[in-house]
């Protein structure tokens, strides 16, 4: 599947975190990938092994007052060394007044300089959580995303096999559609993922044989929500009398999207078998399995203590 | 897998009528079709996802279609853009 890499620029990160330019506002359209950040303690002392310029540098107290330390040669020298590897941007917290010479060679290497007033710890772990954020890799699923009592479905399956339906008799059920047929999802830091509708499709659904409907008009506010986590993945398939399906439920199944393992379900669907019915049991089930209960065991269990 | 790239010549791009029958079109294959623009895969047999690629006159999108009739559904759906005014 094609992916486009997701950036953000320093422009956006100082509108949105509202931060000072100091120097280098030529390039302030200037891309970051990546959301790690970088204090350059021990490079500023003078080991540059390890230089990370495509991340953001980050100046606090401990770094300012070393640079406040050092003779003015090898001050200069040192920056000049910094802003030649091209960090792609350098931010001071604490509102700390930069040295002239901090500000002069930002603006002779071009370095986008900026300047926050939160303390150096509270400023990293918003501009993280932003650049997670940003930066969080996409993927474009085809599928219907709903929520069935307030947990995240992914529904798969080839087209035709009845998932916009299914959708639907969950919209009338009181549950909500977040998106129909494609799905951006974006795994946040690594941990969950986050589904949502493509701007231009939210609310719209197609039903064969009626054609485009918007959900939001017909159905209400109600029935729609613009995101969620996606919590299991059910995969609805043609039904085969020579396929055996899960049973018993001990076993649980799971896939990955974007790293991110998700626990998944088989649906068989034939023709009136209620779909939407079997979708509420599988997300209340999951639930109860979550809170530690299986059913299946629980039967085994109490089988077992009536035989001793 | 086959995929060919084409350049969308129709006045209004793969909009909705367009979009319509292409899909109607795609759904006859067994492959599995992804239609990508800048970037951006859409299911070809879905017309909410077609459309939300907003692909207009003159853009150049990717046809990939992968199963056993991949090749002749990708050059139908070429030849159908093609043909599309």
């Amino acid at each position: 599947m094609v992916d486009k890499k997701p950036s953000v620029t320093v422009k956006e990160i100082q509108e949105e975190l509202s931060i000072k330019l100091l120097a280098g506002e030529n390039n302030i359209e200037r891309i970051i990938e990546v959301s790690d950040l970088k204090r350059p303690g021990i490079e500023l002392a003078g080991y540059w092994k390890h230089f990370v310029p495509e991340r953001i540098h980050i100046l606090g107290t401990t770094e300012t007052s070393f640079l406040e330390g050092l003779s003015k040669e090898t001050l200069t020298e040192r920056l000049e060394k910094f802003y030649s590897l091209d960090p792609r941007a350098v931010i001071i917290t604490r509102n700390i007044k930069p040295m002239d010479e901090l500000i002069a060679l930002a603006n002779k290497y071009n370095i986008p300089l900026l300047q926050s007033e939160l303390s150096t710890t509270r400023f990293i772990s918003r501009l993280t959580a932003f650049l997670e954020d940003k930066l969080a890799p996409i993927i474009f699923e085809h599928g219907v995303l709903v929520d069935i009592y307030g947990l995240g479905i992914l529904i798969r399956g080839k087209s035709g096999i009845g998932k916009s339906e299914t959708a639907v008799e969950l919209i009338k059920r009181g549950h909500r559609l977040v998106a129909d047929d494609k799905i951006n999802i974006r795994a946040i830091g690594e941990r969950e993922l986050i589904g949502t509708a493509p701007e231009r499709i939210k609310h719209f659904l197609e039903m064969r044989g009626i054609g485009i409907i918007n959900v939001k008009r017909l159905f209400g506010a109600g029935a729609i929500k613009d995101s969620t986590r996606i919590d299991m993945v059910v995969h609805l398939d043609k039904w085969k009398d020579d396929k055996s399906y899960e049973r018993l439920g001990i076993d649980t199944y799971s896939t990955e999207i974007l790293g991110i393992e998700i626990p998944e379900l088989t649906i068989p669907v034939r023709p009136g078998r209620n779909i939407a019915l079997v979708l509420e049991v599988a997300a209340m089930n999951h639930r109860l399995n979550t809170m530690g209960y299986n059913a299946a065991e629980d039967l085994a269990e109490k089988i077992k203590e009536k035989k001793s | 897998m086959y995929e060919r790239e084409i350049k969308i010549t129709s006045k209004y791009g793969l909009h909705a009528r367009p979009a319509a029958s292409f899909v109607e079109r795609a759904g006859k294959y067994d492959s599995e079709i992804e239609i990508v623009h800048d970037g951006e895969p859409a299911n070809g047999k879905s017309i909410i996802s077609l459309l939300a690629l907003a692909a207009g006159k003159g853009d150049r999108i990717i046809i990939r279609a992968e199963g056993n009739d991949e090749k002749d559904a990708v050059n139908d759906l070429a030849d159908f853009l093609k043909e599309a005014e």
